[in-house]
Parts: structure tokens; C-alpha cells; sequence
């Protein structure tokens, strides 16, 4: 039977097929729904970790005792985890473990489009890169049995395309999962440097043994075509490939580490014209440089963004499939960035922000989005946890920035990788103001739980953990909780916190808008506005200011009262409760 | 065979249901036997964003991505200007004629483009107009807009009668299947009509 799939969905199933009983990760675009399937299987245990890094460990636990594992995150997760990861590739497993990094080409919802092919090579292990669902589903089965084969980890890397398209997938059976036993093994698991020593050079081997199976690997495989155009590409760009060159001779790579040098060189041999077709880095290209073959590719196509079959195209034909006037983009259309919903509770504590006018050290989460206009209440966004060293940082190279610099940061992201930053505030002495936007959720990726939030992937209740006790735990002294749809508790929690000279957390408390029944609407009275525009400072979808006067609708509104908190001239006024 | 696939683009504002109406059309595309690929792009971009889903179908679907399409469904006006240059010369365009204005506008930092239909018109697209809010307030809900205008595209698609309705019957849950089904064929009607007129019509 055949069922529509997406790589996603198609990975869990693959998984489930497998025979794996242990899920972990972390949510993170466009790796989330990898997890969300897998813990629908029977007989499979799946758990969100607070990162990436102990979901690996995690998974590292699950495979020494004998299970299969699959680890899924998204790619910036994997540099998380690459501290175990590195190790991990000296001391290889025992159940199979797949690592599954989901990639961003064109950063749809991620802070930079790292390659990351290059950290599998890095770490030496081997690396798949599916170019469909059905692959994404088989190629998981495949993963599991190399790294039992070879005793070392597997990635599994997809990019956006992959994880987020849908194809017909063909289902199978499930393997009756077994558990290999676990055998104590200091030489083999205890790295230190003895040990260490001699894995690594047990590592170089399994290089040489990896790089003999690539040359028959039974997923790179050869699409025959004319010799004149050979081209050389892995994953979703394989697709796009096949449609831009109809007629050239394909070599598909679905093993990309390690490269089979030997039907690579074969392969150049018979083709009049080399090309790499891949997206993001030369990855490819670079190595089949080194091996002396003459090939094109980042010189045709971008090294950017994400390819598509547009700009695969034209590397050889100028205007492919031009429609002449339709072809031309419609001047100067206005922009539609995301933006915070109506209700955000983020919304009061970055309009407070905004208006005090502070640095804002930012994080990842849907905080960010309180970077555009109007709002403007965003300095920074680097990584998970970043805000609250740089906070530090800023204190401690210029002492007056202390008093109007903030870290702001969202409670699942906190629980990723905000404990460390706030434990060296505390212990070097800082004076840091840290607000924790605290909805209860990890709403960007759509609403998974968390640590705090008292319930588990599988649906089981959990102890939730409390968020002012944790901080205090870390040693802050100073801890308020404040309503953020209430600006004026807001404005002053954040002047006297910062004016303290020790640290401090602000909690800024209240669910995500889009898991709580909405509050009536507030009504505008047209004759009282005096169409100042101040409410337009809020950056609320749900507002307009239509002939100046400010219009809100009510469809779209959750009632959070802050525009009737703004407003100067008391035209907003409480609404009577009747939503259309 | 360079083109032996059907590509449609739904494209709209996070939070319109693109993603049913991309689920309610492949289904009845699997169902009529083809092979089917869809694209659609999840989080941040969801948080009312521009968002698109891409859907193809043929006798085999290689790229998820489409190259130039054959039909754009706008669920709103201005996400329909911003896809053209990605429609094949002759394409069909449903409009619907709602327009949700971005925060850019909102603020009065930009100006939404005024006289959408003519433009699409203009650029010898076929262009049919959908009245999505009357019509779905006439089916008996708000909130089935997208599957007016998964009607109207019905209409313009030469997939059987029975795949649809029974990707209806399978996707949408019991008790709202009524309505949306009511709006299906209140948007198949329009769509085969080329457009619903309304007493603003000649304004198209």
C-alpha cells in the first residue's frame, strides 16, 4: 500500500520498520515532525530532550543497552550535539544509531544554512542523503544496518525539501526489534586517552572499510543517459537535476561519506562533460577536484540559498521556460513577513523593550520576530542560550551598558541552553537583567512540550519544573513574575531590575495566545480617536489605522487589551464581548 | 514527455488553510491513480506569513518544487500578484477576492496594490474571480474558504468527480464535513462559471 508521506513522517515510518525502539531530539525546523510520528508507533519509546546534545547522549544509552536507536535535530542541533558525536565516531555503538540532520538550504526558519555533510565527514561516519520520501523511509532500514556493520553512528541528512515535500511512500513490515546485550567494555567505551589512542586508529579503519563498501554501495546508483553531459549530485538536487538535463547520465549519490573514488573516476571517464549539481556547499565538487577530475559546478550554480528547478536550469539555458511579460516580477509588492500573532504575550514585554529604548541581547523563538519594525526590540539572535552570555559579556567590557542592556530568552530555549549562561552571571559576578518570556510552550515549532511544561512527547503527565525555583536554584536572588498583557507592571519590574546591581530574572508569565480560548474584542470609539497612531506602535496584525482611525478585527483579535493600555486618548475602549 | 505533470500552486497568508486544501487535492489526485509530490514549508514562516504549497501530479513526479505552474490558487489577492512569475504564459488563476493586509501596510509603511484582478487579467492569465467569504458564509461557515476554492480549482482540473469528493469525505472530520462540502460544490459552480459576480463585479 501507498500512502503520501512526508520525509518526515517517512523517516518515523522507516524507523518503526527498522525495528528502532528509542526516539530522542529536539524540536527544531525542519527536523520537528520526525519525532511527533515516531512516538504515534507502538513499541516505540520517543522523548524530547531539553537539547541536542542529550538527546544524543541519550541515544548513546539506548544503543550501548542494545536498542536501535534514531536521534533527530535540526542541522545548528547537531553542533550541540557534536561534542558526544566526535567521540561517539571512536567509539561506534552497539544497537543501531542514526543521527538525522535535518538541513535548512534557504534558512525558511533557521539563523544560518550550515552544510552539514561536512560535520559527518569530520566526525568520519557514514553519510546518507535521501532525495525523497519513499528513500527517506528506506534509506533509515539502511542507516541502522551500516551502523551495526560498522560499529559507528550514521547520518541521515535531509535538507527542507526532503523533510517538508510529501511523495507516495510503499509501506512495509515491522522487524521485530531485538536487543543485542550489553557488554561492558572499558577499552572500547571509556575514552580516555589510552583508549582513546587506540580507537582512533580503529576509526582510520573502518575509514578504509567504509570507503571499499561506498564502491558498491547499492544507493549510489547510475541513471543512464548520453555521454556527452555527466552529471554528479545527491539529494532533493538529484530531482531537479533529472528535469533540468533530460538526456544527460546521472550518477546519484545517496552515500556522500565516504566518496567511491573508484566508480567516480569511472564515471568521469565516460562522459565528455563533468557537472556536481548540489546544493549549498561544493561538498562534493571539492573532493572530486582532489581526486584530479575536471569538473564544473559552483561555478554554474549558486553555493546560496536553495536550488530549485529554475536555477538548476538556468546554468544552460538563460530564461528557462520563460513566460516573457509574466516572467518579470510585479514591482516593489509589499513584504509579508511573519510576525508575532494577535495576542502574542511576547508583544508587551518587547513593546516595553522597544520603548525603553535597551539593548536587546535575543534568542531563538518566536521572540525574534520582535525584530521588525515596529517593534524593533531585538539587538541580537545568534543561537540557543546566546542572549544571556553576551548580556554578561556586555557588562563586563562596558560596566554602564549593565543598566540598559536586557537578555531576553523564551522557556524552552531557557531549559535548552540558558541554565549555563545564568549560572556564569551569577558566579562571575554579574548584574545582568535576564527576562524569561515564559508561554509554557515551544510555540515556534509548534507547540511541543518541554521540561515545564508537566507533560512528555508520549502524552504521560511529568513533574513540570518550576521556572522561578530553577533560577533561584542557580543562585539569583532577585526573581519577579510579572503579566506581560499588563505594560505597566511590565515598564516597572524592567527599570528596577536593571537599576539592581546583582542579577536578576524577570519571568514574564502567560500561555501562548494560540493555545488559550480568546478574550472579547476591545471596541473603538471613531469619534474619541484622534488617529495618533500609537497603538500602530504595537505591531498587532489585528489592528489598522483606516482613515485615520484605528479599526480592529474582531476575527483576528484574542482581546489581550494591551492596544487599550497604549491608547492616549481612551478611544479603545473594553469591548462587549460579542465576537462575529 | 518534458511535461507530463499538472502543477498548482496554492498560495496564501499562514493561518488560511493552504495546507488542507493542498491535502484535499492530492488525495484526489492519488486517488485518480497519478503519482503526486507536495511542497509546503513549516515554521517560522507559518506565523501569518506568506506561505505556499506546491502540488504536482502526472505519471511521475521527479522536482517537489514547481518550475513554472499551470494553475495558482491566491487565497489572498496580493500573495497572487507575488507568485505570477512563476506561472506558465496562459496559466489559470483562481483569485479569491479577499485581501488580508501585511503589517507593512497596516503600519502605512507600505501601499497595498490597488486593482489586483485587472493586473492578473493584464498579463493573459485566465483569471477567475472567487467571492471565498460570501460563498463560504452562504455553504455556512466562515472557515471554508479554502474549499471554495478547492471547488473552483476542481473546476479547472481535469480530475474525476468521485476522487474528490471522497478526498473531502476522508480529510475533512464529521462534523463540519456538511459545510465543506457544501462550499466545494458552491466553489465548482463558480469556478466552471469563471468567477462569481458580486455587486461589486464590474470591479473585475
Amino acid at each position: 500500500m501507498k500512502e503520501l508521506l512526508s520525509g518526515n513522517a517517512a523517516i518515523a515510518r522507516g524507523a518503526y520498520e527498522a525495528g528502532v525502539t528509542v526516539g530522542t531530539g529536539y524540536p527544531g525546523t525542519p527536523s520537528t515532525e520526525i519525532l511527533e510520528n515516531l512516538a504515534r508507533y507502538p513499541g516505540v519509546y520517543a522523548q524530547w530532550s531539553p537539547n541536542e546534545k542529550v538527546a544524543l547522549e541519550v541515544g548513546v544509552g539506548a544503543s550501548l543497552a542494545g536498542a536501535r536507536v534514531l536521534v533527530a535535530m535540526k542541522h545548528v542541533g547537531v553542533n550541540v550535539a557534536a561534542d558526544p558525536l566526535m567521540t561517539l565516531a571512536y567509539t561506534g555503538v552497539n544497537g543501531g544509531l542514526v543521527l538525522v540532520s535535518a538541513d535548512d538550504p534557504g534558512m525558511h526558519s533557521s539563523q544560518n544554512e550550515q552544510d552539514n555533510r561536512y560535520l559527518a565527514r569530520m566526525a568520519g561516519i557514514p553519510l546518507l542523503e535521501p532525495s525523497d520520501s519513499q528513500e527517506a523511509k528506506d534509506m533509515v532500514g539502511l542507516a541502522l544496518d551500516l551502523s551495526e556493520t560498522f560499529d559507528t553512528p550514521v547520518m541521515l541528512r535531509t535538507t527542507t525539501r526532503i523533510s517538508h515535500s510529501q511523495g507516495l511512500v510503499e509501506l512495509g513490515e515491522r522487524r521485530e526489534p531485538t536487543r543485542r546485550p550489553y557488554k561492558k567494555d572499558v577499552a572500547k567505551y571509556v575514552m580516555v586517552p589510552a583508549h582513546a589512542r587506540r580507537r582512533r586508529l580503529v576509526w582510520l579503519e573502518r575509514q578504509e572499510a567504509l570507503r571499499r563498501y561506498a564502491e558498491e554501495c547499492p544507493v549510489n546508483v547510475i541513471i543512464e543517459g548520453g555521454d556527452d553531459l555527466g552529471i554528479v549530485t545527491s539529494g532533493v538536487a538529484y530531482q531537479y537535476a533529472l528535469e533540468a538535463f533530460p538526456g544527460a547520465t546521472v550518477l546519484k549519490l545517496g552515500l556522500t561519506n565516504p566518496l567511491p573514488s573508484g566508480l567516480l573516476r569511472r564515471f568521469a571517464a565516460r562522459v565528455r562533460r563533468l557537472l556536481v549539481v548540489e546544493e549549498l556547499e561544493p561538498y562534493l565538487e571539492e573532493q572530486l577536484r582532489a581526486m584530479g577530475l575536471a569538473v564544473e559546478g559552483k561555478n554554474l550554480f549558486p553555493r546560496h540559498g536553495e536550488l530549485d528547478p529554475v536555477v538548476v536550469a538556468r546554468a544552460h539555458r538563460p530564461n528557462p521556460g520563460s513566460t516573457g511579460v509574466a516572467a518579470q516580477a510585479h514591482e516593489d509588492l509589499p513584504l509579508r513577513p511573519p510576525v508575532l500573532c494577535p495576542g502574542c504575550p511576547h508583544r508587551g514585554v518587547l513593546y516595553v523593550l522597544s520603548r525603553l529604548r535597551l539593548a536587546v541581547m535575543g534568542d531563538i523563538g518566536c521572540y525574534t520576530l520582535g525584530v521588525q519594525p515596529p517593534l524593533s526590540a531585538m539587538d541580537t539572535c545568534l543561537c540557543m542560550g546566546a542572549s544571556i552570555g553576551m548580556a554578561l559579556g556586555m557588562e563586563k567590557a562596558a560596566p554602564e551598558m549593565a543598566a540598559r542592556t536586557v537578555a531576553v530568552i523564551g522557556d524552552s530555549t531557557f531549559f535548552h541552553s540558558g541554565l549555563t549562561g545564568l549560572l556564569d552571571i551569577v558566579y562571575n559576578r554579574g548584574r545582568s537583567t535576564v527576562i524569561i518570556l515564559d508561554n509554557g510552550t515551544t510555540a515556534m515549532t509548534g507547540h511541543q512540550d518541554h521540561p515545564g511544561t508537566g507533560r512528555t512527547l508520549l502524552g504521560e503527565e511529568a513533574p513540570r519544573l518550576d521556572l522561578e525555583q530553577v533560577v533561584r536554584g542557580l543562585g539569583v536572588r532577585r526573581v519577579v513574575v510579572v503579566d506581560p498583557y499588563d505594560l505597566a507592571a511590565v515598564r516597572r519590574a524592567v527599570r528596577r531590575e536593571l537599576a539592581a546591581p546583582e542579577p536578576s530574572v524577570i519571568l514574564a508569565r502567560r500561555p501562548c495566545s494560540l493555545t488559550v480560548p480568546p478574550e472579547p474584542a476591545p471596541a473603538v470609539d471613531p469619534a474619541a480617536c484622534t488617529g495618533c497612531g500609537n497603538c500602530m506602535r504595537l505591531g498587532c496584525p489585528a489592528l489598522a489605522l483606516v482613515e485615520k482611525v484605528a479599526v480592529i478585527d474582531a476575527e483576528l483579535c484574542r482581546g489581550c487589551g494591551l492596544c487599550r493600555q497604549v491608547c492616549r486618548t481612551g478611544a479603545i475602549k473594553e469591548g462587549d464581548g460579542d465576537r462575529a | 514527455m518534458p511535461n507530463a505533470t499538472t502543477d498548482v500552486l496554492l498560495a496564501g497568508v499562514g493561518g488560511q488553510g493552504t495546507i488542507l486544501a493542498g491535502k484535499v487535492l492530492a488525495r484526489a489526485a492519488q486517488l485518480a491513480g497519478r503519482d503526486v509530490k507536495v511542497s509546503e514549508v513549516h515554521g517560522m514562516a507559518q506565523r501569518g506569513g506568506s506561505v505556499v504549497t506546491q502540488v504536482r501530479f502526472g505519471s511521475r513526479v521527479r522536482s517537489p518544487l514547481i518550475a513554472f505552474a499551470d494553475v495558482l490558487v491566491a487565497f489572498e489577492q496580493l500573495e497572487g500578484l507575488r507568485w505570477l512569475p512563476r506561472l506558465k504564459a496562459g496559466a489559470t488563476v483562481i483569485l479569491n477576492r479577499q485581501t488580508i493586509y501585511p503589517l507593512p501596510v497596516l503600519t502605512g509603511a507600505a501601499a497595498y496594490p490597488q486593482g489586483i484582478p485587472a493586473k492578473v487579467r493584464a498579463r493573459g492569465f485566465r483569471t477567475v474571480v472567487v467571492d471565498g467569504p460570501v460563498l463560504a458564509v452562504e455553504a455556512g461557515s466562515t472557515k471554508t474558504v479554502n474549499m471554495v476554492l478547492v471547488g473552483a480549482l476542481a473546476a479547472a482540473l481535469d480530475l474525476p468527480e468521485e476522487a474528490w469528493t471522497l478526498a473531502l469525505e476522508e480529510l475533512v472530520p464529521t462534523p463540519y464535513r456538511e459545510v465543506n462540502l457544501k462550499a466545494f460544490e458552491l466553489g465548482r459552480v463558480a469556478g466552471g462559471a469563471g468567477g462569481f459576480l458580486t455587486a461589486e463585479g464590474s470591479l473585475y
